[in-house]
């Protein structure tokens, strides 16, 4: 495996009213397949709401690929896709303008960009609706062209925050499917989700943070060993290392 | 804590009425005092003094019309029509505005028909609603010149108020009429669409036909000036004629207030109580509108044009034309050019007055539609995030969107523009500075003011920022004033731009603060 980072955090730190991301330090090596989990609230949005360029850090560093992206963003935003829960696509576009239109912006050069279009929208099931506008769309079918568009311009980080909400089996196993192949030729992807099983099935590594910091990371087994019950599903062991994180939250205020 | 009683007799028609009325009362008072509901005492003054100064104004402007008195005379009628035909379609072009946001507004709509009450009771509550929102939102408009008319002619023309109330339950009737037969014959899909483009059509339309009947007639440039005019006089039917039954009433003549008022009422009531029936199956059926037409666009493959700003520029055209009610809410200005259009093509080569009403209109129609167009392609981008996290600088993207609104604006003004220049070259660069400046302002506001929203919410747009809409139309009136006194003289600017300036200061200096 290649040891370069693909995304390097140091010190990370966000505040609202209160703090959102609090000194956070995150290393995720390049072709690695990085499962971000975490409680409401824990900061886990905000985290990677910042390193997509999306909202200034107070304070702290992150390093894109190699890229300072808080010196050089663009060149960051270069290397990086970002794939909200919420498709960010066009009601009146069809997924081939849309696709097109991203190729514009990511400066892709147009013919590369129409061959990649043509092949995604074959892959990802969309080609009957290829010359369809999105509006008519379901949840699925929206955040399969929004899945394209991240994958248009062949980025180097993928970020997803939670891509698989509200999907159907049949369109979770599509995207899943599409992810392992991205990471199989060596893109890296980071991904936040709630559905513990899905991280334990497909993140080589699971970083679970709380109340803005990592508390916890490691693969499954690690974390399984490190946990204080006994234990035998990621969903078992994250409730315990978020509560003994929370209990010594707890006795730190009380002290 | 406060107590909460629950009312013992839900699914009642006042139980429905009483819910109603506690949300509009809220959205009300949360709408004129920003959320805060400790303003409402300045509010309260800041309307009465308001309703004052139009008294006063109105006052000042009939003192000719007292001091020769008013009589039920056919030059008075022919007036008195005209200006409740005005109200009569601004009333209807509410109303279906209203009716449509009833029909299809899904806010609470899906726990209302998933309940066991019945959506008949819901319906007769809200429709009626609607004709009390309508009715009041005329008689607060009408106010000023009847209480002035009651005031100085004789309390008789209180019965306005009647003829007003009367007029606005024939204008929901109508607007409901119109929806049902829209559902029948285009279908729930197109209905909306439909519905507000006639709403905008008739609420502008019949002013502006005035305007222009008034410019073709050689009469003033004056909506009015039609109405008083002896050729359109001399053209209408005697003062016995049944025409004018609405007109008499409002003056005070009683058979004809009964009559009125009993037609409004019953023709409300037998529409309400058909659509009624009705109503739980048309709502269904806009709710099956989630699942939307689809619509194909035949690929052409991938344009040669990679350049950031061009690829942009075609984004924001390509979906402004596939939404026409957005193009439809957008244009609704150009409208207004339609009279200036027809002052131009009847005045050609006569005299300059003609320039002292077409530049500025043109100028004010322009910084409008900039400011409307602005908003959609920079506040009201649909994939916000998607553009942040992309490869370019914030200033590629704002410069962008701004070429592209722009160059619609450059589009719409091209034809005066061009007519000018073959009339006066002084007027066309008087025109040239005040489109500039007026687009450059409401542009510069706009990016200032900028917000996360989408296009949906274009109509609430001057909702999220009253400072900045205000100086918007502040401003774009200010250089349309300029611009035509500049025609008379060129220092006659400066007074406009020392305003401007002071006016963009104090915006720029409550403008939101962002962090990236």
């Amino acid at each position: 495996m290649n040891t370069a980072l693909a995304l390097e955090i140091s010190g990370l730190r966000k505040t609202f009213d209160r703090p959102a991301v609090d000194g956070l330090n995150l290393r995720v090596k390049a072709g690695e397949f990085y499962a971000l989990l975490g409680p409401n609230g824990a900061g886990k949005t905000t985290t990677l709401r910042m390193v997509a360029g999306l909202l200034q850090p107070d304070e702290g560093s992150i390093s894109v690929c190699g890229t300072n992206a808080l010196v050089d963003p663009l060149d960051a935003k270069r290397k990086v896709a970002w794939v909200s829960d919420e498709p960010m696509i066009y009601e009146k576009l069809t997924p081939l303008e849309y696709l097109e239109f991203i190729s514009g912006l990511w400066g892709v050069e147009p013919s590369v960009g129409e061959a990649r279009s043509l092949e995604l929208v074959k892959w990802l099931g969309l080609a009957p609706h290829a010359m369809e506008r999105c509006g008519g769309f379901s949840k699925g079918m929206r955040q399969k062209v929004a899945l394209a568009g991240a994958l248009v311009h062949e980025p180097e980080l993928i970020i997803l925050d939670e891509p698989l909400t509200g999907l159907d089996a049949g369109s979770a196993r599509q995207v899943k499917d599409v992810l392992l192949s991205k990471v199989r030729q060596g893109t890296t992807i980071i991904m936040t989700t709630h559905i513990l099983e899905v991280a334990e099935r497909m993140a080589e590594r699971i970083g679970v943070i709380a109340d803005g910091r990592l508390v916890a990371e490691g693969t499954f087994e690690e974390l399984r060993q490190r946990s204080t019950k006994e234990t035998s599903t990621l969903e078992e062991v994250f409730l315990d290392i978020v509560e003994s994180g929370q209990d010594a939250l707890f006795e730190s205020l009380a002290a | 804590m406060s107590s909460i009683a629950f009312s013992p007799n839900g699914n009642s028609l006042r139980w429905f009425a009483a819910h109603e009325g506690r949300l509009i009362w809220r959205d009300f008072t949360s709408l004129v005092t920003g959320g805060k509901p400790q303003r409402i005492a300045l509010v309260s003054t800041i309307v009465l003094i308001f309703a004052g100064l139009m008294h006063w104004f109105v006052a000042h402007l009939m003192r000719r019309a007292f001091e020769a008195g008013i009589a039920m005379d056919k030059s008075t009628l022919v007036l008195v029509s005209g200006l409740l035909a005005m109200l009569f379609l601004l009333m209807f072009s509410q109303a279906i505005e209203s009716v449509t946001r009833a029909y299809y507004a899904r806010s609470d709509m899906d726990l209302i028909l998933s309940s066991p009450a019945a959506s008949q009771r819901l319906f007769q509550v809200r429709t009626s609603v609607l004709a009390i929102q309508t009715i009041t939102f005329s008689l607060l408009i009408a106010a000023p010149l009847i209480n002035v008319l009651a005031y100085k002619d004789g309390p008789s023309w209180l019965f306005a108020y009647i003829v007003l109330i009367a007029l606005g339950g024939i204008a929901t009737g109508l607007a409901l009429l119109m929806t049902l037969l829209l559902f029948r014959t285009v279908g729930t899909a197109r209905t909306r669409l439909i519905a507000q483009i006639i709403s905008a059509f008739v609420g502008a339309g019949f002013i502006i036909a005035l305007q222009g009947a008034a410019v073709l007639y050689g009469e003033k440039f004056s909506r009015i000036s039609i109405l008083q005019s002896e050729k359109t006089i001399g053209l209408m039917p005697p003062v016995e004629s049944w025409l004018w039954f609405p007109a008499k009433a409002a003056m005070g003549e009683i058979g004809s207030v009964i009559l009125l008022l009993l037609i409004g009422m019953l023709f409300l009531s037998v529409i309400i109580s058909y659509s009624a029936r009705r109503f739980g199956a048309d709502v269904l059926a806009t709710a099956g509108l989630v699942h939307k037409r689809t619509q194909s666009t035949p690929f052409k493959g991938f344009g040669n044009n990679s350049n950031v700003r061009a690829v942009l520029r075609r984004k924001e055209w390509q979906l402004l034309k596939r939404d026409p009610w957005l193009m439809s809410q957008s244009l609704q200005q150009l409208l207004y050019l339609i009279t200036p259009g027809l002052l131009l093509w009847v005045n050609y080569g006569i005299g300059h007055g003609v320039y002292y009403v077409v530049i500025p209109v043109v100028v004010m129609a322009s910084g409008q539609l900039a400011g409307g167009l602005s908003w959609v392609t920079i506040s009201g981008e649909d994939a916000h995030e998607l553009i942040d996290t992309g490869p370019i600088s914030t200033g590629t993207i704002l410069r962008a969107k701004v070429e592209a609104v722009v160059a619609i604006i450059a589009i719409v003004v091209a034809p005066f523009m061009l007519a000018m220049i073959l009339l006066s070259t002084r007027a066309a660069v008087c025109l040239a500075i005040g489109v500039f400046l007026a687009t450059l302002c409401s542009v510069t506001i706009q990016l200032w003011f900028r917000s996360q929203a989408n296009r949906s919410m274009f109509r609430r747009r001057q909702v999220s920022s009253k400072a900045a809409t205000i100086t918007e139309a502040l401003v774009s009136v200010l250089w349309a004033v300029g611009s035509a006194l500049m025609f008379y003289h060129g220092l006659l600017i400066i007074p406009s731009i020392v305003l401007v300036a002071l006016a963009m200061g104090v915006v720029w200096y409550i403008r939101p603060r962002r962090e990236v």
